[in-house]
């Protein structure tokens, strides 16, 4: 005997009631159908959602700013700072038609998240220096398979006609823990800061 | 021989020798960092004033202290000198205020910068910088220049070290690349933008401390953290040879000379310094070009020591299986020490 808790097989005669069976029948029936009158553990998803925490990390997306160029100019910091591995971009040189494209010099030409390998932890966010890289309250759509996680530009960056709202996610919390970021190229970010009342100087 | 005293560390050195090849000769903590200083460029230091450091007693004869800092770059020993540079708090922040000032015109654009990770200037604003400039004015802004095919000037990254000019001064004939106009206005330039053609102009991206000289066949490619540095060499017939190559999966994506730990082109058996060539730099870019002798030394410091392995270093396991596989064979015995991930032996 492992453990105390292992009973011994009695093979004893059982009683009458026993076994005309019904009584044991019906008094598992009054436990299923006790469960028509209780509250449901389930919500129908997607209709339903959940209510989640402001600073909720969800799926990620990839900012643009104010005048729609993309953020991100494939630095390469999400990727080392990313425990999982799951960030890899190419970086190209922006043309000079392409300012109003991209805010940098350089942009990511690729940039990939393996959803599947992806912990969401969030360090990509905190490494960004471009406020590019956000992550948000929205769930990873199920698929049947394994590439289609990998989520390429296509679905990270936001639209311009439909912006991703990433300010809940800036609680007074977040932007003291974050104040030593404060450059200049991220203005609503600064905005953040002074209406939240902190100092964004030491 | 002058006998100097650095950070209460004592040390003899030959006559003539400045203050930071005497700290460079003790080693560690205790050398003062460098931005334009190349020991292996004529005419080198004194314009950026990283160096400096504090002489608290002149010399034997004369004990007493120099009034200001100075510039360790340009500075002889002299017998009995007393130097102080991590020991002395004034001195730390006179340092932070030179970095303050280098940093004045230059931009924070390290996340576009293909020198971003070897930076000397990045180190030097972590080390001593502050977190905030107190410069209101506008940064100089220029366009990037192409200076030649392989060459690309950003001179608003520039901090006007001259080491170029020196490399193409001392390394290259015919010089076609200077400095115009003065003080706050002057700006690295060739003569009217004319292609440098010479077999040895590659090493100025080399001397660069900042990103204002890069290499444009390794523009953008890879950040330098994701590369594999290498060590290779090549019999060519105008240069050593010696390089480092720098991977990215299966493909040499950029060669560069070897560097030694102050960020110096390491110096070759017969003590010249191992140039290499533009033919070594930016067309052979081929495994089968080389023979590979291991992989780099990378200080732990930085940040491309990252998934940067020096030896092999297998468990004993797995040696054990390898000698059950190949019984016959000989035991391989990958040495003491293999097993450490960390072990900065070459």
């Amino acid at each position: 005997m492992l453990t105390k808790r292992s009973k011994l097989v009695v093979k004893r005669k059982m009683s009458l009631t026993e076994r005309l069976y019904l009584p044991a029948i019906f008094n598992g029936l009054k436990i299923t159908f006790s469960h028509l009158f209780k509250r449901t553990a389930t919500i129908k998803y997607p209709e339903q959602t959940r209510p989640v925490s402001p600073i909720y990390r969800g799926m990620h997306v990839l900012k643009r700013d104010e005048a729609g160029a993309e953020r991100c100019t494939a630095c390469g910091l999400c990727a080392v700072a990313c425990p999982a591995e799951a960030i890899t971009m190419v970086a190209e040189e922006r043309k000079p038609e392409e300012t109003h494209l991209y805010r940098e010099e350089k942009y990511a030409a690729t940039y990939e998240i393996d959803m599947l390998r992806c912990i969401f932890c969030g360090l990509c966010e905190e490494a960004c220096p471009k406020e590019a890289i956000f992550l948000t309250d929205r769930l990873i759509p199920s698929t049947y398979d394994r590439d289609s996680y990998v989520f390429g530009k296509d679905i990270l960056v936001e639209s311009i006609e439909a912006p991703v709202d990433v300010t809940k996610r800036q609680t007074p919390e977040v932007l003291e823990f974050k104040k030593d970021k404060k450059h200049y190229h991220n203005r609503t970010f600064n905005d953040a800061i002074k209406k939240s009342g902190l100092s964004a100087h030491k | 021989m002058p006998k100097v005293t650095i950070d209460d560390i004592s040390i003899e050195v030959p006559e003539g020798t400045t203050i930071l090849e005497a700290a460079r000769m003790i080693g560690g903590d205790i050398v003062p960092p460098a931005m334009c200083y190349y020991s292996h460029l004529q005419g080198t230091g004194g314009y950026c004033r990283t160096c400096i450091v504090q002489v608290t007693q002149g010399s034997e004869k004369d004990p007493r202290p120099m009034p200001k800092p100075v510039a360790s770059c340009r500075t002889t020993v002299m017998d009995g000198m007393v130097v102080k540079n991590t020991t002395s708090p004034e001195l730390l922040e006179a340092r932070a205020g030179v970095v303050e000032f280098l940093l004045i015109n230059h931009p924070l654009d390290c996340p576009v910068c293909d020198q971003a990770g070897e930076c000397h200037l990045q180190d030097l604003g972590y080390d001593h910088g502050k977190l905030e400039t107190r410069s209101e004015f506008p940064r100089r802004e220029f366009e990037p220049i192409d200076i030649g095919p392989h060459i690309k000037l950003h001179m608003n990254r520039c901090i006007l070290c001259y080491r170029c000019v020196k490399v193409a001064d001392q390394l290259t004939d015919g010089r076609c690349h200077g400095v115009i106009s003065r003080g706050e206005a002057s700006e690295i330039s060739t003569y009217i933008e004319q292609a440098i053609d010479n077999d040895f102009s590659g090493n100025m991206i080399d001397v660069c401390p900042v990103g204002a000289l890069t290499d444009r066949t390794f523009r953008f490619k890879s950040r330098v953290w994701y590369t594999k540095p290498v060590d290779a060499h090549r019999d060519c017939p105008t240069c050593s040879g010696k390089v480092r190559l720098w991977f990215q999966g299966d493909d040499v994506i950029r060669v560069t000379s070897r560097k030694d730990e102050y960020g110096e082109v390491t110096t070759g058996p017969e003590g010249n310094p191992e140039w290499i060539c533009n033919t070594c730099r930016f067309d052979t870019k081929s495994v089968h070009d080389w023979e590979i002798e291991g992989p780099s030394h990378i200080q732990r410091q930085s940040v491309i020591s990252a998934n940067h392995y020096e030896s092999l270093k297998a468990l004993k396991v797995t040696t054990e299986r390898m000698y059950d596989a190949n019984p016959h064979g000989t035991k391989v015995d990958l040495g003491e020490g293999a097993l450490d991930p960390n072990n900065e032996s070459k």
